[in-house]
């Protein structure tokens, strides 16, 4: 019928044929055998709603020839994602997105927790999310919305976190990273190690912070806490003053004229870096990278308060049941076996289970993304451009020493609806 | 009998506009009043009464007087750049338009040119702000240039990021909404009238201020409003040409939205909508449009 119809214009005769056709397959679908249109089954797709980050083409293709389940991307930003779970569940099927928004979501009722023994690699998952800890057992700072507070629930449709393990899992751990402030250590050419360098007047009208109140609040903490004039119970979780005196210093600075600007999406911190708007700012690691692939020196600074951490991962909209249910589980277990995981590994995240991960990459890979080594021979993106000469190491070194010295993650706070607020004050002062 | 049945023949003409004007526009309308009276937590509206999105939002004005409060100061930001753009738009379309109308001789050179002045609009708005670092920044075009020509020794940093640069590509983005009506009131202008007042003896400068403005005012009115609405309802390019460093009334109902704080943003529309029909409504008073239409 299809191709028919493709063919020049339908008169009425093919029209009936075909409606006749039709009505004739679909009595007889049942009893009669050799109708391969009608009897496969439905096309598997997934509608995957997430941010641009996580959202390449090549792991849709991959995931297509090797599950043949088809994944249609949804893309948003961090709180445009929020906000259509919230008000549009039944607009996608799987959810990608960070932990700090569970605190949301979860009570809403409109995502659904996935099962954990239905899930192959459950018990590799890397320990930072299950204990908060490196695998080597190093315990990692927990400030903020850290997973391994929200990653369980008490039952199936609770809306209570869980402290203590159990199979009812908010978001299958996916990619995480640890992130810093990016500089330009061609303009400023001296190091760096510290917070208390992005308000520092020598780089006055060169600085610049995310317009992200969750994330951009836990940078100024960062800031304040690094100069020593506060030290915070939990910069994720800050007390109205906490909050007005982070915000005050802020201000000052930007009544200062501290910042360039501020940026919200990912390529407006690239340009203000490779035009040389800004020289030191709050940056994630592909930023750093593309800056660093346009032929411009650009570093992901380690400092010594440590990083600010995120992470993200995977689960289904409430109103998803049956064999798409089943689909979902498929492609989460697809994601966790590996190439995708080698793939997100080599744009400078860390995948969630390492093993499965580190056998899809070569050793000279590994040695260079996760272990700290100098590169043997050159590192290449996933797209095949060269990043990273020969002898290159990565900033910040191993996996252990980037993830063990998280200071605190991306969080939404109890006050956060003062903070938001106080943060409308910092824009508008 | 007779005007009974042109009235009921005028509405149901008018049927089909209201229809959807009722439908699209005064129903949300409804809607948004509605909820700005609501309560809400961190993810959901609470069909409640609370009148907490508008305390909140003038949380502090009278508590931390003298000094203004965030509200009351974004407001003024956004009055400031509405009344320059809206300035600017004014004199720049009105130039424009004078000349395509009487300069221009031609009524295809007249569509062409006027075509031209869509080209603003051609661009998406990340696109803009990509191509204005290279001719406004700090290693950009213009300052290079400057310091070429040995004007400056260190780059002007208000080029961009600032005010400067948001009401720059305010007037470069709406000048043309200034240009088509009062183009299209120019056109109707009767050309004896000019002819007449030029044999009458007045200069230049009299027709300018006796004739063509006082019938152009209905276009000039229009553009007003356009321009008006537009800018203080705009928060992207604000957001974009000022580093996201200034504040416009936008911006706070969209920093509330993304918050999931839906009565609050809400009640800022409301508060948005009110000052600007003042406005429009002000302006209405200067020209009664429908008369002069």
């Amino acid at each position: 019928m299809t191709d028919r119809s493709a063919k020049k214009s339908i008169d009425r005769r093919t029209l009936l044929k075909g409606a006749a056709g039709i009505a004739g397959i679909a009595a007889g679908s049942g009893a009669i055998t050799g109708f391969p249109y009608v009897r496969s089954a439905e096309p598997k797709v997934l509608r995957y709603l997430g941010t641009a980050v996580n959202e390449g083409d090549d792991i849709s293709k991959k995931c297509f020839e090797d599950t043949g389940i088809k994944i249609e991307y949804i893309t948003a930003t961090t709180d445009d994602v929020t906000k259509r779970v919230i008000t549009q569940p039944n607009s996608f099927d799987v959810l990608d997105t960070e932990y700090f928004s569970l605190k949301k979501l979860v009570p809403s009722g409109n995502i659904f927790p996935l099962d954990a023994r239905k899930i192959k690699e459950f018990d590799n998952i890397t320990p930072v999310f299950t204990k908060g800890e490196l695998p080597n057992g190093k315990k990692i700072g927990g400030q903020g919305t850290a997973p391994w507070k929200v990653l369980y629930l008490e039952g199936e449709n609770s809306k209570k976190f869980s402290a203590t393990p159990t199979e009812f899992i908010t978001l299958i751990p996916t990619v995480y990273n640890a992130d810093t402030l990016g500089i330009r250590p061609d303009l400023i050419k001296r190091p760096i190690s510290s917070w208390t360098e992005l308000l520092n007047p020598e780089f006055k009208g060169k600085a610049s912070i995310l317009n992200i109140p969750s994330i951009g609040i836990m940078d100024a903490a960062m800031v304040v806490e690094a100069t020593g004039q506060h030290k915070y119970e939990d910069k994720g979780n800050m007390t109205k003053p906490e909050i007005d005196m982070t915000m005050k210093i802020m201000t000052e600075a930007k009544k200062a004229g501290q910042f360039r600007a501020f940026w919200k999406d990912f390529n407006e911190s690239v340009n203000l870096m490779a035009s040389g708007e800004t020289v030191i700012q709050s940056m994630w690691s592909p930023a750093v990278t593309k800056v660093r692939s346009m032929g411009i020196a650009c570093t992901f600074q380690p400092l010594k308060e440590g990083y600010r951490s995120w992470a993200s991962g995977f689960c289904v909209s409430k109103a998803v049941s049956g064999a798409k249910l089943d689909w979902a589980y498929e492609f989460v277990n697809w994601y966790l076996s590996g190439w995708a995981g080698a793939y997100l590994n080599r744009q400078g995240y860390y995948s969630a289970v390492l093993s499965t991960a580190k056998a899809n990459m070569s050793a000279d890979e590994w040695g260079y993304w996760m272990e700290g080594k100098a590169a043997v021979g050159d590192i290449k993106a996933p797209d095949g451009t060269i990043l990273e000469k020969a002898g290159a190491k990565r900033d910040g070194g191993s996996y252990d020493d980037r993830m063990g010295a998280v200071a605190c993650w991306n969080a939404v706070m109890d006050e956060n609806d003062y903070m938001v607020r106080k943060w409308n004050e910092f824009i508008a002062a | 009998m007779k005007p009974d049945r042109s009235t009921f023949i005028a509405w149901l003409q008018a049927a089909p506009m209201m229809l959807v004007f009722g439908l699209f526009f005064i129903l949300p309308l409804v809607f948004v009043t509605i909820v700005s009276a609501w309560d809400y937590n961190e993810y959901e509206m609470i069909p409640a009464f609370s009148l907490r999105g508008y305390t909140d939002t003038f949380d502090g004005c009278i508590a931390g007087l003298p000094d203004l409060c965030t509200i009351l100061k974004t407001y003024l930001k956004t009055l400031k750049l509405c009344l320059l753009t809206w300035a600017l738009t004014l004199v720049i379309g009105f130039t424009v338009a004078y000349f395509l109308a009487f300069h221009v001789r031609s009524k295809t050179w007249q569509i062409v040119l006027t075509l031209l002045c869509t080209i603003p609009f051609w661009t998406s708005n990340v696109i803009r702000m990509i191509a204005w670092i290279p001719l406004l920044g700090r290693n950009g075009l213009v300052n290079k240039g400057l310091e070429g020509a040995g004007l400056i020794n260190q780059p002007l940093e208000w080029l961009l990021f600032s005010e400067f640069s948001v009401v720059l590509a305010l007037v470069h983005l709406f000048t043309f909404f200034m240009v088509v009506p009062i183009f299209n009131s120019m056109i109707r202008i009767d050309k004896r009238l000019i002819e007449a007042a030029y044999d009458a003896g007045a200069s230049g400068w009299q027709t300018l201020v006796d004739i063509i403005i006082p019938l152009a005012k209905p276009g000039i009115v229009i553009g007003s409003i356009f321009v008006v609405t537009i800018v203080m309802g705009d928060f992207v390019t604000i957001g974009v040409m000022g580093g996201q460093q200034i504040a416009s009334a936008g911006k706070i109902i969209e920093a509330r939205l993304n918050a999931l704080q839906f009565p609050a943003a809400a009640a800022n529309a409301v508060i948005l909508l009110g000052i600007t029909i003042l406005i429009i409504s002000s302006l209405t008073r200067i020209v009664d449009i429908r008369k002069e239409l």
